[in-house]
C-alpha cells in the first residue's frame, strides 16, 4: 500500500509544481491525439453516411468489413506502418519513421474503422427516418449526407468520443513507429510503460493520473459543448 | 414558366418484391383542384400518391408529368402522415428546402418569417420540430412543403392522428392554399372531410381506381356497388 501512496504522492507533486518533461509528454499526447481524432474524423464521418446512404454491390461486406476492422490490432497497425515508413518502404523517403507524424499516422488507421462504422449505425437509423424526406425535398446525394452529418451531428460525438478514447490509450502501435524517444516522440502510454519498467512508479502514476483525468475531462467537455445530455437541443 | 401539370398515369403499377400494391392506375389530373383519394384500409392511398410524385418506382405502364420528371420534382411537395422531423428547430426546418434551392440565409430568413406568420408558427420558431405538439408537427410540416411554392402538393391524411380543433386548422389552410393556385392532391379516411374538400374524388379498392368522378357526382350518385356501400359506412373489403 505504501508503493500507492508514495506513488499518488509523487504524482500530485509533478502535476502541481509543472515538472516539465511530464507536460511536454501531455502536450505531445493530445498533439498527437487530436490531430489523428480529426484526420479519422474527416474520413470517417462522411464514410459512415455515404456508406448508410448509398446502395452498391457488396455493400454489406464492406460494412462487416469495416465492422471487423474496429478490432485491428495495434501492434500490426504499428508494424504494417514500420514496414511502410523504414528506409526500405515505399514512403521510407518521407523520412517520418520515429516521429509524431508517424504516431498519428498509425492512430489514423486504428481509428478511422471505428469511427466509420459507429457513424455508419447511427446515420442508418437516421436516414431511415428522413429517406422519404430528403428524398421528396429532391436533395442531391451530398446534400443528403451533409444534412445527415449535421442533423446527427451530437450523436456523432459519441463516434469521435470513441476514436478519442482508443487514440489516447493505444501504446502497441506508436511504440513501434515513435520509438518512444524522450523529447521527441514520448507520450503518456509509452512513458507510463518505460517508467513502470524502470521502477519509477511515482512518475508513471503522474502519467497515468493525468491520463486519466484528460480523458475524463474531454468527454466532459464535449457532453456539454455538445449538449448531448439535453434532448431539448438535440 | 410551364407547367407541369397535367399529371398522366397510364397503367401505371408498382410492385414491391414480386408483389403488385398498387395498378394498372390510368388518370389524368388536370392543372387546377383538389383531389380526394379514398378507400379502405390497404386500397393502396397512399402507394398511389407516392406513385405520382416519385417515392414508389412504377415498375409497369407510366407516370408523366408535361416536362421531364427531373424538372417536375422540385416544383411538387409532399406531406406525409407522420409528420418527418428534422433534428432543427422550427425556422432551420423551414429554411431547409429553400436552402436547398440555393437560396441565400438572408433571403431564406425572410421568407421563414412570413411562412410562419401565414401559419400560426411565429412564436415557435425557436422550439425544436420534434419536440412540438402532433398539430404544429403538421402544421410546420405543411409549411414547409409549401415554403417552396409547388404547382402540386400530395398530403398522405394529413389530418388522421389530430384532434377536431387541429383538423379544422389544416384544412382551412389547405382552402386557402387551393384558392391561390396550388393543386392538391390528398388521401383521406374521413368521409366528412373527403365532403368539404374535394373537387374530385378517386375511389380505390385493392390497388385499383374503382370511380374517378366529380366530388358532386361521386357523393351523390356513385356508379360502383363498392363506392356506395363505403359512402354509406358500410365495411367494404
Amino acid at each position: 500500500m505504501s508503493g500507492y501512496s508514495d506513488g499518488f504522492g509523487g504524482a500530485w507533486k509533478l502535476i502541481f509544481t509543472l515538472d516539465p518533461d511530464l507536460y511536454e509528454i501531455i502536450f505531445l499526447s493530445l498533439q498527437v491525439t487530436i490531430t489523428a481524432v480529426i484526420i479519422a474524423s474527416i474520413i470517417g464521418l462522411p464514410m459512415g453516411a455515404w456508406l448508410a446512404v448509398n446502395r452498391f454491390m457488396f455493400r454489406r461486406y464492406v460494412i462487416a468489413v469495416l465492422n471487423a476492422l474496429m478490432g485491428l490490432p495495434p501492434v500490426v497497425v504499428g508494424l504494417f506502418v514500420y514496414m511502410a515508413l523504414s528506409r526500405a518502404g515505399p514512403l521510407g523517403g518521407f523520412g517520418l519513421l520515429f516521429s509524431p507524424a508517424a504516431m498519428i499516422i498509425a492512430q489514423v488507421i486504428i481509428i478511422t474503422p471505428l469511427i466509420a462504422s459507429i457513424s455508419h449505425q447511427t446515420i442508418r437509423d437516421l436516414w431511415a427516418e428522413y429517406h422519404d424526406l430528403l428524398i421528396s425535398m429532391n436533395a442531391t446525394r451530398t446534400q443528403r449526407i451533409r444534412a445527415l452529418l449535421w442533423d446527427g451531428r451530437r450523436a456523432l460525438l459519441t463516434a469521435t468520443l470513441a476514436g478519442f478514447g482508443r487514440a489516447i490509450g493505444e501504446v502497441g502501435a506508436i511504440m513501434i513507429v515513435g520509438g518512444n524517444i524522450e523529447h521527441a516522440t514520448r507520450v503518456l502510454t509509452t512513458a507510463i510503460a518505460l517508467e513502470t519498467g524502470k521502477g519509477n512508479f511515482a512518475f508513471a502514476m503522474g502519467l497515468g493520473l493525468v491520463l486519466i483525468v484528460i480523458a475524463v475531462i474531454i468527454n466532459l467537455a464535449i457532453h456539454i459543448v455538445g449538449k448531448t445530455e439535453r434532448a431539448s437541443t438535440w | 414558366m410551364v407547367s407541369i401539370l397535367p399529371l398522366v398515369l397510364t397503367d401505371a403499377t408498382a410492385h414491391m418484391r414480386g408483389k403488385k400494391l398498387v395498378g394498372p392506375v390510368s388518370l389524368t389530373l388536370s392543372p387546377k383542384g383538389f383531389t380526394m383519394v379514398i378507400g379502405p384500409n390497404g386500397a393502396g392511398k397512399t402507394t398511389l400518391l407516392r406513385l405520382m410524385h416519385g417515392l414508389q418506382r412504377c415498375t409497369k405502364g407510366q407516370v408523366e408529368w408535361a416536362v421531364p420528371a427531373a424538372q417536375a420534382r422540385d416544383r411538387q411537395g409532399f406531406v406525409f402522415q407522420s409528420p418527418i422531423m428534422m433534428r432543427r428547430n422550427v425556422a432551420d426546418s423551414l429554411a431547409y428546402p429553400l436552402r436547398l434551392r440555393g437560396m441565400s440565409k438572408a433571403e431564406a430568413q425572410e421568407k421563414v418569417a412570413k411562412c410562419a406568420g401565414n401559419f400560426g408558427l411565429s412564436d415557435l420558431l425557436e422550439n425544436v420540430a420534434p419536440l412540438l405538439s402532433g398539430g404544429e408537427k403538421q402544421k410546420l410540416s405543411l409549411a414547409r412543403a409549401l415554403i417552396t411554392e409547388p404547382e402540386i402538393l400530395f398530403l398522405d391524411e394529413p389530418c388522421a392522428n389530430l384532434d377536431g380543433r387541429a383538423t379544422r386548422e389544416i384544412e382551412h389552410i389547405l382552402q386557402q392554399v387551393q384558392a391561390r393556385g396550388t393543386r392538391l392532391v390528398m388521401s383521406t379516411h374521413d368521409m366528412g372531410q373527403a365532403r368539404r374538400l374535394a373537387q374530385d374524388v378517386i375511389f380505390l379498392m385493392q390497388g385499383k381506381v374503382h370511380e374517378h368522378a366529380a366530388a358532386e357526382s361521386f357523393f351523390s350518385a356513385p356508379t360502383t356497388a363498392e363506392a356506395k356501400a363505403f359512402i354509406n359506412g358500410d365495411i367494404v373489403e
